[in-house]
């Protein structure tokens, strides 16, 4: 309560002190014609806008350059989970609630261990061809339920990795259980950082100018009411299924890359831990802004990292973040970083 | 083969019904249902085997505990994200996993964690040889389904229950806490997931991954069966029951859960809102 009553008084003091000055937001004048349209007229306003999108970009680059090789790894890592986690909430803000991006992942490795282990192709051929054909044998896949909605579509694809796994198992192709190891990997590191940074930026990027044009407000409408989408001579099943390729194409890039990164593919891929990280990390960014995951899965990751001696633990700690996440903290960081961002204000003279 | 289909087919019933009651009264997906069938699994063992507890006393303790549990979860978790279908499922599917991997971590893997039989023996029904366990299985299926039938047809609470199944404002109106009843009917269905735990698990050992597949399960019974229907899952677990021992039988038992999958693609396809489903779940499925 002191401390309280004690910051009021300097907040007081200091609003007293300029007295011929009055607060104005700084996005004022920059948004004032619309949320996402901007009108800029001066290089402040540039720098206004450019800031919060180079910076993270120039902080990574620096980060990765710098490192040391174990923590290159992880930051490759924590790339593929933020991708995946960018896919999921692209996913989600096209009404489709999918608890199996290990299904997509699992089905990119493996059709990039394939190629490269049954024909020796390289990995510039190999993770194009997984990304476009996992997408299109995900999306086919799930074509038949793409008609059910919320709880049932999740029920869905929460079974289907499952399945490909026991499938795998039972049948034993693609070598079972063991997986297909000692797989090309990538010339040296670099090559991995360039590839995989730039594939995350271009992914982000990319999705969050496709989700604000005309076509996807397509996606936000049938979330926001399908019915009403459907109202308007709109075949939705069209649209959810051409919203599943991008996703799951973004998915099955990370699984090819990760095949070539690790040289190995096998069953852990459609485990639960590529399943659950993403939605996690989406959960403690802010689901619905493609950005939130990405700062999400670079939250997430170090500190998995950081408890790596723990185990198993980690995934326990995961489901925990979840669970408190959702309850209690349902913004998520991103949405809190960007209203902050956006409520920034300065003084201005009174004329 | 006939026997066996029906053994299987009363399993999948057990598993599933739990599940159900939740989600057809309260609307609520409980993900968590798996990891709440194996932690009772463990509950009951530890009781017995650490506590020194007799069968009977832990069992039935088990399920109350559990039942607790269930509407404990749903009190200060789902509660408060009540409607919201994405939140509602991440919560659920969290909590899974929390309890799932927890106990993976905590050790509980081996031959030794398995739970007593009811009565050992087996006798011989039309050339094959079952164990008493696996008959008994089939009768407290029958048993539980006609005591669930009384209950939501003949007493206060069950009548409450279908009332804020059908139009949850009405039964607001006369006097019906939907919350209450809510955190009630998940504590039931946590129960009966516990007692399926307690009459299916003496078949076999207690797994961590057991979860993952008693979800499986009952999710693909409920899908063909109409979510919230019990004569739906009737029919469905011994439509699935059977194929799944068919399949295993001619083709291979790695095999029985592709089956699951087949079911539901197929339902969804020809009758999405599951065989006995109603219109109204059509409208929230489709």
């Amino acid at each position: 309560m002191l401390v309280a009553a004690g910051l009021n008084l300097l907040i007081k003091k200091r609003d007293m002190a300029k007295e011929n000055y009055r607060k104005e937001r700084i996005d004022r004048c920059i948004k004032a014609r619309s949320d996402d349209i901007y009108a800029i007229s001066s290089k402040n306003e540039i720098l206004y806008l450019l800031f919060p999108r180079v910076i993270p970009i120039a902080a990574l680059g620096i980060i990765a350059l710098i490192s040391p090789l174990y923590w290159q790894k992880v930051i490759i890592s924590a790339c593929i989970f933020a991708m995946l986690a960018v896919s999921w909430d692209f996913l989600s803000s096209c009404g489709m609630l999918s608890l199996g991006q290990a299904l997509f992942f699992g089905i990119g490795s493996y059709i990039a261990g394939i190629l490269n282990h049954y024909l020796n192709l390289p990995f510039y051929i190999t993770i194009p061809v997984a990304t476009i054909s996992g997408g299109l044998l995900s999306t086919i896949l799930l074509l038949p339920v793409v008609r059910l909605r919320g709880i049932y579509f999740a029920m869905v694809t929460l079974i289907l990795p499952l399945m490909l796994m026991r499938g795998i198992e039972a049948t034993r192709i693609f070598g079972g259980n063991e997986g297909i190891t000692g797989l090309s990997p990538f010339p040296n590191i670099w090559v991995e950082l360039i590839i995989i940074i730039t594939a995350m930026w271009v992914t982000l990027f990319a999705l969050r100018r496709f989700i604000s044009s005309d076509y996807g407000l397509i996606f936000v409408s049938i979330r926001d009411n399908d019915r009403a989408t459907m109202a308007s001579g709109i075949n939705i099943y069209a649209f959810k299924a051409q919203a599943l390729f991008i996703g799951s194409c973004i998915c099955a890039f990370c699984g090819a890359f990760m095949t070539h990164s690790y040289m190995f593919t096998g069953i852990p891929v459609f485990t639960m831990e590529f399943s659950i990280l993403p939605i996690a990390a989406s959960a403690i960014g802010g689901i619905g802004s493609l950005a939130g995951p990405l700062l999400g899965a670079f939250v997430l990751v170090p500190l998995s990292e950081i408890l790596r001696e723990f185990g198993t633990l980690r995934v326990v700690f995961y489901g925990l973040v979840l669970v408190i996440c959702v309850v209690a903290l349902p913004e998520g960081i991103f949405h809190y970083l960007s209203r902050k961002y956006n409520e920034m204000e300065r003084w201005v003279k009174i004329e | 083969m006939f026997v066996y289909g029906l053994i299987n087919s009363a399993v999948l019933a057990l598993m599933a019904i739990g599940f159900n009651l939740t989600f057809g009264i309260s609307g609520v997906a409980n993900f968590a249902y798996g990891a709440i069938y194996v932690v009772s699994g463990f509950l009951t063992w530890s009781l017995i085997n650490k506590l020194n507890m007799p069968y009977p006393v832990s069992a039935i303790s088990t399920i109350i505990i559990i039942g607790i549990l269930g509407a404990l979860i749903y009190r200060f978790i789902i509660k408060r994200i009540r409607g919201l279908v994405i939140s509602e499922v991440i919560a659920t599917f969290g909590i899974s996993i929390v309890i799932l991997e927890f106990l993976r971590y905590v050790g509980f893997i081996g031959f030794k964690y398995s739970l007593p039989m009811f009565i050992t023996g087996s006798v011989e029904i039309f050339d094959a040889y079952v164990d008493i366990q696996r008959l008994l299985i089939i009768c407290f299926v029958i048993l539980l389904i006609i005591a669930l039938y009384i209950f939501t047809h003949h007493t206060k609470i069950g009548r409450a229950f279908r009332g804020i199944a059908q139009e949850e404002h009405t039964s607001l109106s006369l006097g019906i806490n939907p919350d209450w009843i809510a955190s009630l009917s998940m504590g039931l269905g946590s129960s009966l997931g516990a007692f399926a735990a307690i009459v299916i698990l003496p078949l076999g050992t207690i797994t961590v991954d057991g979860g993952y597949d008693v979800l499986i399960n009952a999710l693909s019974v409920c899908i063909v069966g109409g979510l919230g229907s019990t004569f739906g899952i009737i029919i469905a677990s011994v439509i699935i029951g059977y194929a799944q021992t068919l399949t295993a039988t001619y083709l291979a038992p790695h095999w029985t859960m592709i089956v699951s999958l087949l079911a539901i693609l197929i339902i969804l396809v020809f009758k999405p809102s599951g065989i006995l489903g109603h219109q109204k779940e059509l409208e929230e499925r489709v």
